[in-house]
């Protein structure tokens, strides 16, 4: 009784870790700007394809790949803020989400284009293969160095945002905007460094994802779905909320598919649509 | 005296909107042509004529109440599956099919518009799309009534008032499309170049602004969204009607998503936008898709970007821009 309870439980929280490193990015830059980037994970599908690229044709070790995934997502948002995105931070929603939608059209047909619409398959190191089993209940074994991953990155954040100079820009200007650049902030700046830093983030979560959930060109539109519910349930700008809320979806989720199968995900929207009209702003926004 | 001369002057300003321009009544005479010129493509017109009463639904809220819905195909589902589903159990009389898909579409509007006019932003992005995320996972759940991932089977749909069948040419589609879509298009333009109609673009413009000069926004916004579900309803039981299948797309996101595409192509709040970019939307999809299907979401995304960047107001906007120049 209890240990397939635990093994959901634990299953989800590991499925739930990889939601958080794919949306806080998301979660920081929209709290910051309010500009609604639904490209933001085929970000993340840049990192996943350019860790299969690296591992299949050029043989490089798993472990070296993730970096070059972080850069690689993180030089390519770079980019496209500098040439797109930033003509259209005082723009509607509409716009912005068109715009963003248009990249996520334009990446997805062009995975497809390269790589083919199959699964890329992916080979993990075999120590992050196989179980432990403990107290009778089985972890595997990648999904708790994904956990721990997750929980360093959130501890590095959390450190970063609260003790640098720059993380303390970065909270002035998610707070007020306004403000902050009338205390001479250069927010478009901060700005700029955090979109690349989040973008890179989720094209690390990408790289990180294809042993779990696997990759091809439509997880661009799968997981938008997922990080803008993680998003706007954990409310914007905020890294506590993103945390709480990629736990709860990812829990819920795996809950879910175990014991309702039949529902499939109807439960997570349900869950996202009920929280939303209780709390707009989501579970920790301010606005 | 002064009150009801600015009256009469108002009356007189919307009867000036509302007058029919030259150019309006070529474009529908030329709607007419498919029937003599391309005969052979008359399924398409068809086709274009349903996703362009659609996307007139959808520039009913977006385009003229500003409310940006990502979910906008679950009230096109559920027409579509009310007009199979009826039509599975015996009643495949064609226009009742239209009413019964009408009303239930509406009835789910009027449920979900008291949602819908609470949020804005972000949150009312979200709740369109989780909204139609459910009806589409609901959908697919309830295989029992809508025969889940492999659609619906048994539709039957009677003749057009028991004379015209719907033929393998589309020519009975097609001329019933068209004119379904031509008494919304009515309906819609009448609604538009009414006071209610410039109510909601004052809320478009300022929501914040119109409940101060006394204009309640929530309820404006409840009307136009039951009216535009109903509306996407009865597209979606065209397209039903028409082709005689249903399968679980007609509920997708891809298909919500679509059809913002082609309003915003087309330019959003100017009535012809939508019928424009459905017209060179699906055209243009017909023309590529022989060529590369997988490549032609590309040159969509380029499109859009292309417009965000240098066409707001869409193909529409920018043409108008140009004869005001050279007026």
């Amino acid at each position: 009784m209890l240990g397939p309870l635990a093994g959901v439980l634990f299953d989800g929280f590991a499925y739930g870790m990889l939601l958080f490193i794919l949306s806080v990015g998301l979660s920081v830059t929209l709290g910051m700007m309010n500009f609604v980037n639904l490209a933001h994970c085929s970000f993340a599908m840049l990192g996943g394809y350019v860790t299969v690229t690296l591992m299949d044709r050029l043989g490089w070790s798993f472990f070296a790949t993730l970096p070059a995934a972080f850069l690689a997502a993180a030089a390519a948002s770079a980019v496209l803020e500098r040439l797109l995105f930033r003509r259209l931070y005082r723009a509607s929603d509409l716009d912005q989400c068109l715009l963003t939608i248009g990249l996520v059209f334009m990446s997805v047909a062009a995975a497809a284009y390269v790589y083919g619409t199959v699964q890329q398959p992916v080979q993990v190191p075999s120590y992050l293969r196989g179980s432990v089993s403990w107290l009778g209940i089985n972890f595997a074994v990648y999904r708790l160095f994904l956990v721990g991953a997750a929980l360093v990155i959130t501890l590095v954040l959390i450190a970063a945002l609260e003790t640098t100079r720059f993380g303390a820009q970065v909270r002035a200007a998610v707070d007020n905007q306004r403000m902050a650049r009338g205390l001479g902030i250069n927010v478009d700046a901060a700005f700029a460094i955090t979109f690349a830093l989040g973008s890179g983030l989720a094209g690390l979560g990408g790289g990180l994802a294809i042993e779990m959930v696997g990759l091809d060109p439509a997880f661009a539109f799968t997981y938008l779905v997922y990080v803008l519910i993680v998003v706007s349930v954990g409310g914007l700008g905020s890294i506590g909320g993103s945390f709480a809320a990629a736990t709860l979806l990812g829990i819920s989720d795996v809950a879910g598919k175990y014991y309702a199968p039949q529902l499939g995900s109807f439960l997570i929207y349900l869950v996202m649509v009920g929280l939303l009209m209780w709390r707009p702003a989501g579970l920790f926004g301010k606005r | 005296m002064a009150a009801t001369a600015r009256a009469a002057d108002a009356h007189r300003q919307f009867e000036l909107q509302a007058r029919w321009r030259p150019a309006e009544i070529a474009f529908w005479l030329a709607a007419l042509l498919p029937f003599v010129v391309t005969p052979s493509y008359l399924s398409l017109a068809s086709q274009i004529a349903i996703t362009a009463l659609f996307a007139l639904s959808l520039d009913l809220i977006l385009g003229y109440a500003g409310i940006v819905s990502l979910g906008h195909a679950a009230f096109f589902g559920l027409g579509a599956y009310a007009a199979g589903i009826v039509s599975k159990y015996g009643w495949g009389e064609p226009l009742s099919g239209l009413a019964i898909a009408a009303s239930l579409a509406g009835l789910l509007g009027y449920i979900t518009s008291f949602i819908i006019a609470r949020f804005r932003h972000l949150a009312l992005i979200m709740i369109t799309l989780g909204l139609g995320l459910l009806l589409h996972e609901a959908a697919n759940s309830a295989s029992w009534l809508t025969g889940g991932a492999d659609g619906l089977q048994g539709v039957r749909i009677r003749p057009l008032l028991e004379t015209f069948r719907f033929d393998l040419y589309g020519r009975t589609a097609y001329a019933y499309s068209l004119l379904v879509l031509f008494v919304t298009f009515l309906v819609t333009r009448r609604i538009i170049h009414s006071p209610f109609g410039l109510a909601l673009r004052g809320i478009r413009e300022n929501p914040v602004r119109m409940p101060a000069i006394g204009a309640p926004s929530g309820s404006h916004i409840r009307k136009i969204y039951t009216i535009a579900a109903a509306m996407a309803g009865v597209a979606g039981a065209l397209l039903t009607q028409t082709t005689s299948t249903v399968s679980l797309e007609v509920l997708s996101f891809q298909r919500s998503a679509d059809v913002l595409v082609i309003l915003i192509l087309g330019g959003a709040g100017r009535l012809y936008g939508g019928i424009l970019g459905a017209i060179i939307y699906l055209v243009a999809r017909d023309q590529f898709s022989g060529v590369n299907p997988q490549f032609w979401y590309f040159w969509i995304g380029l499109l859009l970007v292309a417009v965000v960047m240098f066409l707001p107001n869409g193909i529409l906007g920018g043409l108008g821009a140009i004869y005001k120049k050279f007026k």
